[in-house]
């Protein structure tokens, strides 16, 4: 168990966390504020990290000017998927939302002149050499670790993606006081009601869903800048339910419960990585790998039964319904 | 060539179809989009897997092992997970969610207890039948002939019978049909012992069509049948038959070379989708779907 006590284990229990933060905020805009059961959030974080590692490495762009750039396409990836689907009844849009995600992990895969293939974003630039985007994220990591006088670059990254988390979190909560919040609260209460009274309930959604899948690309961002390389088995369907998990534990329609329930999820999941006791040990570790998905599906499962608002979540605002 | 790809298609499609009824009939009287169903499938077809291989027997008794275990395992988690679940007036959204968790649950159980190594069936994957210009292997000419039967069957079964009306009812207005008295918890059970039968059935067919299969093949299915659910019109049987057949032949007929050079295979289940998304735009509702749930 000495591994709980290194400092680099629980910082990146932390990174994780903060990138989690951030991904389900994005549902939180959307669920939470909206009502938009969107299932493809991971299409969206796919789209930030893969737009600025192709733009770094085959255009040569300055990572400063791509990432931007990452976080736009992903976007104008939720207005090009709300467009047609926003008025889809909503286990319709559920539905084709997945797919969304799947068709772009699919294309990744495929493409592999433009993405890598399934080897991945070492397989971006030419054949024989291994490509790298980070270059300047790793200066910049390295020159703001030694300002902060850190010894390790995993508690530099720490800083980092909570810095940006919080200020994510904290525009979130002012953009849910102003009107704008208040109209889109209204859509997701009764759109019928929002709409008599003159608001454009369609505008509002798409809005709020380009709005969910801009943060996606913010955190695909910085699941890029932590592990260097991705490829697109990183972005299977599993996170976009790990992110809604996350909602569910912190408690749905409140900013502040989704760094709550990141932080929860990032215990379980790094947590559960080292069930290095008995009966655990009784089995192998691949087959280790397997029990810490069930015990997570477990945990869903018995959030939705017992405690339908998530943790932090109040029952009179929002339930899950 | 494309008489091939078309009847490929209509095989493909058959295992579509049978699993988008299954879908569809636990969504009519749940309101539940079962995210597990595809391990469902998986479910089953290990089931057989473990009755024709170790113990040796027949694949048509391993089939109907199969299919009976699914049907049990789904009667199992209506009574612990979906029953209070329902008591508690749950929505589409927790449904769904709990259906997600569920299915994490089962697939890595499957894992665990299978192992992640690809399996096969005992039986000859070499004899193929000619008709014409198309060849077909035994698999596929049994899944082809598996849907017909259960087409005919479910359909009889929707349309002539008391408790298929009875499911037909309450897929159309659950709360009228409760006030005319209907066994709400009897048909609940019947329409999980259908899915369930049908989920096992379409994973032993899919796993006696592809060859091999490992336990994530049930997932690798689901995203196809959910879009031939909504093809459909969620919640209409008649509809998933009709959208998994389409959805099946265009996956295949898309991949013609006299069809703009045709698509790459790798991106069949791509098709599957935009063709959804195309019919979506013209018909919200799918082919046979109510526009708003009532």
């Amino acid at each position: 168990m000495n591994v709980l006590a290194s400092g680099g284990f629980w910082a990146f229990v932390g990174v994780v966390a903060g990138i989690y933060t951030i991904l389900s905020l994005g549902l939180q805009v959307q669920f939470g504020f909206a009502g938009l059961l969107n299932f493809g959030q991971v299409g969206f974080m796919a789209l930030g990290a893969y737009t600025m590692a192709i733009l770094v490495v085959k255009e040569g762009w300055s990572m400063w000017l791509a990432a931007p750039l990452g976080v736009a396409a992903a976007a104008v990836g939720g207005l090009l998927l709300g467009l047609p689907t926003l008025r889809l009844r909503a286990d319709y849009f559920a539905i084709v939302t997945i797919a969304f995600s799947e068709i772009i992990r699919y294309v990744a895969t495929n493409e592999t002149s433009l993405t890598g293939g399934s080897q991945g974003t070492i397989a971006l630039g030419r054949v024989g050499t291994a490509s790298q985007y980070n270059g300047e994220w790793t200066t910049f990591q390295t020159h703001l670790q030694r300002t902060l006088g850190f010894s390790s670059a995993d508690a530099t990254m720490l800083v980092i993606v909570w810095a940006v988390a919080v200020v994510l979190l904290l525009l979130a909560w002012l953009v849910l006081r102003t009107p704008w919040g208040r109209v889109l609260r209204a859509v997701r209460d009764d759109e019928d009601a929002a709409a008599s009274l003159g608001k454009n309930v369609f505008a509002y959604k798409l809005q709020a869903l380009a709005l969910g899948a801009a943060l996606a690309g913010i955190a695909g961002l910085f699941y890029a800048w932590e592990f260097s390389f991705f490829s697109p088995d990183d972005f299977e369907p599993l996170l976009t339910f790990f992110a809604w998990m996350i909602l569910l534990l912190g408690g749905l329609g409140r900013v502040w419960a989704v760094p709550v329930g990141a932080g929860v999820f990032g215990f379980i999941f790094a947590g559960t990585r080292f069930l290095n006791f008995p009966p655990f040990t009784w089995v192998a570790s691949d087959e280790r790998a397997y029990i810490r998905l069930i015990i997570i599906g477990l945990i869903i499962l018995v959030l939705v039964v017992l405690r339908p608002q998530g943790l932090l979540g109040n029952r009179r605002e929002m339930v899950l319904e | 060539m494309f008489l091939q790809l078309v009847a490929n298609g209509l095989v493909t499609g058959s295992v579509y179809a049978i699993a988008a009824v299954g879908v569809s009939l636990v969504y009519g009287i749940l309101r539940l989009v079962n995210f597990a169903y595809g391990d469902f499938m998986a479910f089953g077809a290990f089931v057989a897997f473990g009755v024709n291989g170790p113990l040796h027997q027949s694949m048509v008794v391993a089939a109907l092992a199969g299919m009976a275990a699914t049907a049990a395992l789904s009667l199992v988690l209506d009574a612990v997970l979906w029953y209070p679940l329902r008591v508690r007036r749950a929505g589409f959204m927790s449904l769904f969610l709990a259906s997600i968790g569920l299915a994490l649950v089962l697939r890595q159980s499957l894992l665990l207890a299978a192992g992640s190594a690809p399996r096969s069936y005992r039986v000859n994957p070499y004899r193929v039948f000619v008709l014409g210009s198309v060849r077909l292997s035994e698999a596929q000419v049994i899944a082809i002939a598996a849907a017909v039967v259960t087409i005919v069957v479910v359909g009889l079964f929707l349309s002539v019978t008391t408790w298929g009306r009875v499911l037909r009812a309450m897929a159309d207005d659950r709360a009228l049909a409760a006030v005319a008295g209907i066994d709400i918890g009897g048909a609940t059970r019947l329409a999980w012992i259908i899915s369930g039968l049908l989920a096992g059935l379409a994973g032993v067919l899919s796993g006696l069509v592809e060859y091999s299969f490992d336990p994530n093949f049930g997932f690798q299915l689901l995203l196809p049948v959910f879009a031939a659910v909504v093809l459909g019109g969620i919640g209409s049987a008649y509809g998933a038959l009709l959208g998994g057949l389409t959805l099946g032949i265009v996956q295949e007929v898309s991949t013609w070379s006299g069809f703009a050079g045709g698509v790459n295979p790798v991106y069949k289940p791509v098709v599957a989708f935009s063709a959804l998304a195309l019919a979506l735009l013209i018909r919200p509702q799918g082919f046979f779907g109510q526009a708003r749930t009532g």
